[in-house]
């Protein structure tokens, strides 16, 4: 089954073309990997899946993206409600200045949930989703900046859990963190994968090929090759896919 | 880009012409040694096959030395893997023309050798480890494919050595300790073809990521 199916998406942002008529049906439930070279399109296109780029303000879309089966562009389309349930990881972690607690609390109660028991359950639920319950339990109403750079990036990734979203979208979730901090995100992402959609741009095809199960290549805002990441890796079918993932690009 | 890998690729290149090369060699040496009953030959063939070994060492290392510090993907990885593969193949050449070397120890000089096609299998799994190799370095999948088929020649050269010798025993009970020896000699060669065609199936599996069963 699809969760997200991009039909002919072509974006500018001015008079530059970004995303090249893109078409591509992402699997519910499996990690899916976005490798190309920087400036590819990449990041964009991952932020077109739950309408981040509506904040640019030169950004010209064309084609659809479909989502629950409705085009996420359609005027009936309700952006917050859509952002729940696409939620985003960015590349350096950006907690809120405010307490462990409130970090997570803070989506739930904007969707309106003020019971303090169900807050409770939703802010231990999240955390132990993430993978960081056991670490933070006992400082709650700490600081979250006062968190390590991987602790951080995991309370964000829990955040992003507790509006009970069904897709994760990450932007080089681990670029800024540690190889022991990068490998729990790896490790929380193959566990996520379980009841989430998880959509990563990466730079490094090492963790793509370890953790994803699809890879889409871009190259100059086309989506070159999509596939099995065991396939991609092993026998592309495109030349410029085999040339970038064995390095001799450019 | 990456020209260092790319250096050490053809280094690994190098290494695999030099190992099939001493195959070639320790084989033509039996094949000689078949010829002129030369009873010495395992002294000459034993070097080799250590040396074989040894390349054998050296090939795996640097492998791994590969996968751990480049990790390869697509065609790197499918190159460096066969080669992994293809190095046991070759390995196991040099010591089955050791074992000829052995058995002609046994042969005792006697010129009775014209009974089995040695000379023509030993040609033939000269040109197909040669071959394999060849393709390997080249990438060449067509020249692959034509090992594939030569193996047949050697395994009818096989049957041959073996309705011959039976006819021998036949004809005089007292030779049969000659043919079995001699038996073992037409086995090896013919295994030696397998293992040349173990090797052209690498070839194309690294050329084209789908690995053949012959």
């Amino acid at each position: 089954m699809n969760i997200i199916s991009a039909r002919n998406l072509a974006l500018w942002y001015g008079d530059n073309k970004a995303l090249k008529e893109v078409s591509i049906s992402i699997p519910e439930k499996s990690i899916t990997a976005f490798i190309g070279p920087s400036g590819c399109g990449k990041s964009t296109f991952l932020k077109t899946l739950n309408r981040m780029n509506d904040l640019v303000l030169s950004v010209r879309i064309e084609g659809t993206v479909e989502y629950a089966g409705k085009n996420i562009f359609d005027p009936s389309v309700d952006v917050n409600e859509l952002r729940r349930e696409v939620g985003m990881v960015f590349q350096k972690p950006n907690p809120f200045p405010m307490s462990i607690y409130d970090n997570i609390a803070y989506g739930p109660r904007t969707h309106g949930i003020t019971n303090k028991a169900r807050l409770d359950e939703i802010v231990e639920k999240s955390l132990r989703d993430a993978a960081i319950w056991e670490e933070v339990k006992d400082r709650l109403k700490k600081n979250a900046l006062g968190l390590s750079g991987g602790q951080q990036q995991r309370l964000c990734i829990a955040r992003a859990l507790a509006v009970e979203p069904k897709v994760l979208l990450m932007d080089e979730p681990t670029s800024a963190l540690d190889p022991i901090s990068t490998s729990r995100i790896e490790e929380l992402a193959e566990e996520l994968k379980e009841k989430y959609t998880i959509v990563m741009v990466t730079h490094n095809m090492q963790q793509a090929v370890r953790i994803s199960d699809y890879t889409a290549f871009f190259l100059l805002g086309e989506l070159v090759e999509f596939g099995e990441t065991e396939k991609l890796f092993s026998q592309p079918m495109d030349k410029r896919t085999e040339d970038y993932i064995t390095g001799r690009f450019g | 880009m990456r020209s260092r890998f790319d250096e050490q690729l053809m280094l690994l290149n190098k290494e695999m012409i030099e190992m099939g090369a001493l195959c070639e060699e320790a084989i033509e040496l039996v094949a000689k040694a078949l010829e002129t009953n030369n009873v010495e030959i395992y002294k000459k063939v034993r070097p080799i096959s250590l040396e074989i070994d040894q390349k054998e060492k050296d090939i795996e290392a640097r492998c791994m030395k590969l996968l751990l510090q480049q990790q390869p993907v697509a065609k790197d990885l499918r190159q460096i893997s066969a080669a992994l593969k293809m190095i046991t193949d070759m390995e196991r050449i040099g010591d089955q023309a050791e074992d000829i070397a052995e058995i002609i120890g046994y042969l005792n000089g006697e010129n009775r050798n014209n009974s089995v096609p040695v000379q023509e299998m030993a040609k033939a799994t000269i040109k197909m480890v040669t071959e394999s190799i060849d393709a390997y370095v080249n990438k060449d999948v067509a020249l692959a494919e034509a090992i594939l088929k030569e193996d047949d020649i050697i395994d009818e050269y096989f049957m041959e050595s073996k309705r011959r010798l039976i006819k021998m025993v036949a004809e005089n009970p007292e030779n049969g300790e000659y043919a079995l020896d001699l038996l073992m000699v037409a086995k090896y060669f013919e295994r030696i073809g397998d293992h040349a065609t173990n090797i052209a199936e690498w070839v194309i599996f690294s050329v084209t990521g789908v690995h053949e069963e012959a």
